[in-house]
């Protein structure tokens, strides 16, 4: 599990996140929604360590993150896998090389050991076949499954998605919500999924943290997030002619 | 300013401590070594090849111009040409050359790297990304670099060679036997010395400028731009003080 304690985080004068207290339960998609600049990507950035809030304390199974050293911070890196927005895979190298870059830098298996295992994640992601192709030749959907097989390569224990359907259509969307659920209760991973997407709300959302000016606004789930009394969620989840719609229907 | 200044200073002394520490794995940063070594060598040499025979045609027709009168030994030309090549004209024109080249392309690859946020993902699998992306571009500089000056060096001089048999400006003999009077073996380790210290300055600002990149595209453009300037000032900065202290 993990937990944030009065988590704050300051630039210059300005405050982004304001004392947070919220946590990510184990082996399941854990969202932090919210509009765009209510501190979300900071939140998570603060989560992996690229960012250290001034104040409070993030725990990962009880252990503060902030006060490990530099080794133990290195290793429970290692048990991180991480899904940017833009992807970010290394475009010198191939789908394949790429998905087995973290097997390469942090195991000793050998090549056939890793090839098994790029062709395990590949297949899982449903993109066998794409190996010898380069990041620039996949479509925004591929390139974000091929961006999951390489955060699943080494079995990550924690597995961080800073807005995975940015930039898609629906449809595929919709694909890789299912494939990071099916991929969470699979391997029993604790994942946190950073996004701003009705649909990735309402039907991956196990635990729902909802951010809003920096503060922690509502927690909840999908089951309640339709029904809530929070006023600034509402105005969130509602915010389309299409959900407001839907809410006026039923 | 100067407190901008000292914090770059600082910025780049702490960048250096991180890019110095023991890579993650030793093959991989073999294998990177290779890499950089091919497209940094390999990728300049034609370049730097043309430079310094056209360097070594122009220093030799203008020296030629210069030492017309009948009391200066006919050798002058020659010994003149290669002392002016070996000593300052290739180690600092071709090294400010490489800037433009190698320091703009490796600033461009790190920056965009950056911006593309797989710096952040080196960082997140527990890689150290200054050490993997930049000991390597260090390393392969401080071994190509003086390599790519030595054979400029040859090109330069075989550049004059050509010139004084095309343009009759001296006789071939007369310029070889200048070409090859009065060599000291200090001058080699001097010249090995300012290029060496160079190409770490070359590989470590571009490195550093990349690196440190905030933003996006625009961004890239103003780093690539301050690396060329703030590398091409150190080298002719250094320049002078290892010239005084060497010679």
């Amino acid at each position: 599990m993990i937990e944030l304690h009065n988590v704050s985080k300051y630039f210059g004068e300005r405050q982004v996140l304001k004392s947070i207290n919220t946590q990510f339960e184990e082996g399941k998609v854990n969202l932090i929604i919210g509009r765009s600049g209510s501190g979300k990507t900071v939140m998570m950035k603060s989560l992996i360590g690229l960012l250290v809030p001034e104040e409070g304390e993030i725990l990962y199974s009880g252990r503060n993150f902030n006060q490990f050293t530099a080794k133990e911070k290195q290793d429970l890196r290692t048990e991180m896998g991480m899904v940017y927005q833009g992807s970010a895979l290394f475009d010198s190298m191939t789908i394949q090389e790429n998905v087995m870059f973290p097997l390469t830098m942090l195991t000793d298996q050998k090549y056939d050991e890793k090839l098994e295992r790029v062709n395990f994640c590949l297949k899982r992601v449903d993109l066998e076949g794409t190996n010898s192709l380069f990041p620039d030749e996949l479509s925004g959907g591929m390139k974000k499954r091929a961006a999951i097989a390489r955060a699943i390569a080494c079995n990550p224990k924690y597995l961080f998605c800073d807005e995975p359907n940015s930039g898609l259509d629906p449809k595929t969307s919709l694909l890789i919500d299912e494939l990071i659920f099916e991929i969470t209760h699979e391997f029993g991973i604790t994942t946190v999924v950073n996004t701003h997407d009705i649909n990735s709300v309402i039907t991956i959302g196990e635990t729902i943290s909802f951010v809003y000016q920096g503060t922690l606004a509502w927690r909840g789930d999908k089951d309640h997030v339709l029904t809530s009394d929070c006023e600034t969620l509402n105005d969130f989840i509602f915010a389309q002619p299409l959900t407001q719609r839907i809410r006026d229907l039923s | 300013m100067i407190k901008r200044f000292l914090e770059t200073v600082g910025e780049y002394f702490i960048f250096l401590g991180k890019v110095f520490s023991k890579p993650a794995k030793r093959s991989e940063f073999f294998r990177r070594l290779i890499d950089e070594m091919n497209s940094m060598g390999v990728g300049s040499l034609l370049i730097v090849c043309i430079v310094a025979i056209c360097m070594g045609s122009v220093i030799t027709t203008q020296t030629a111009l210069q030492i017309e009168s009948p009391w200066i030994p006919k050798w002058t030309l020659g010994f003149t040409v290669r002392t002016s090549v070996v000593m300052e004209l290739c180690p600092t024109i071709i090294t400010l050359l490489l800037v433009g080249n190698l320091g703009s392309r490796i600033t461009s690859e790190i920056g965009s790297m950056r911006v593309t946020e797989q710096i952040d993902a080196l960082e997140v699998m527990g890689i150290n990304p200054a050490s993997f992306l930049v000991l390597p571009k260090i390393v392969a500089a401080l071994i190509t670099i003086p390599i790519l000056i030595i054979i400029a060096i040859f090109f330069a001089l075989v550049g004059g060679y050509i010139t004084v048999i095309v343009t009759h400006v001296s006789s071939p003999y007369e310029f070889y036997d200048g070409l090859t009077s009065f060599f000291r073996m200090y001058d080699l380790v001097y010249v090995l010395t300012k290029t060496t210290i160079f190409a770490f300055v070359l590989s470590s600002v571009s490195s550093f400028y990349g690196y440190r990149i905030k933003g996006g595209a625009l961004e890239l453009g103003k780093a690539n731009v301050n690396g060329i300037v703030v590398s091409s000032f150190i080298i002719l900065v250094l320049n002078l003080v290892i010239t005084s202290i060497m010679l």
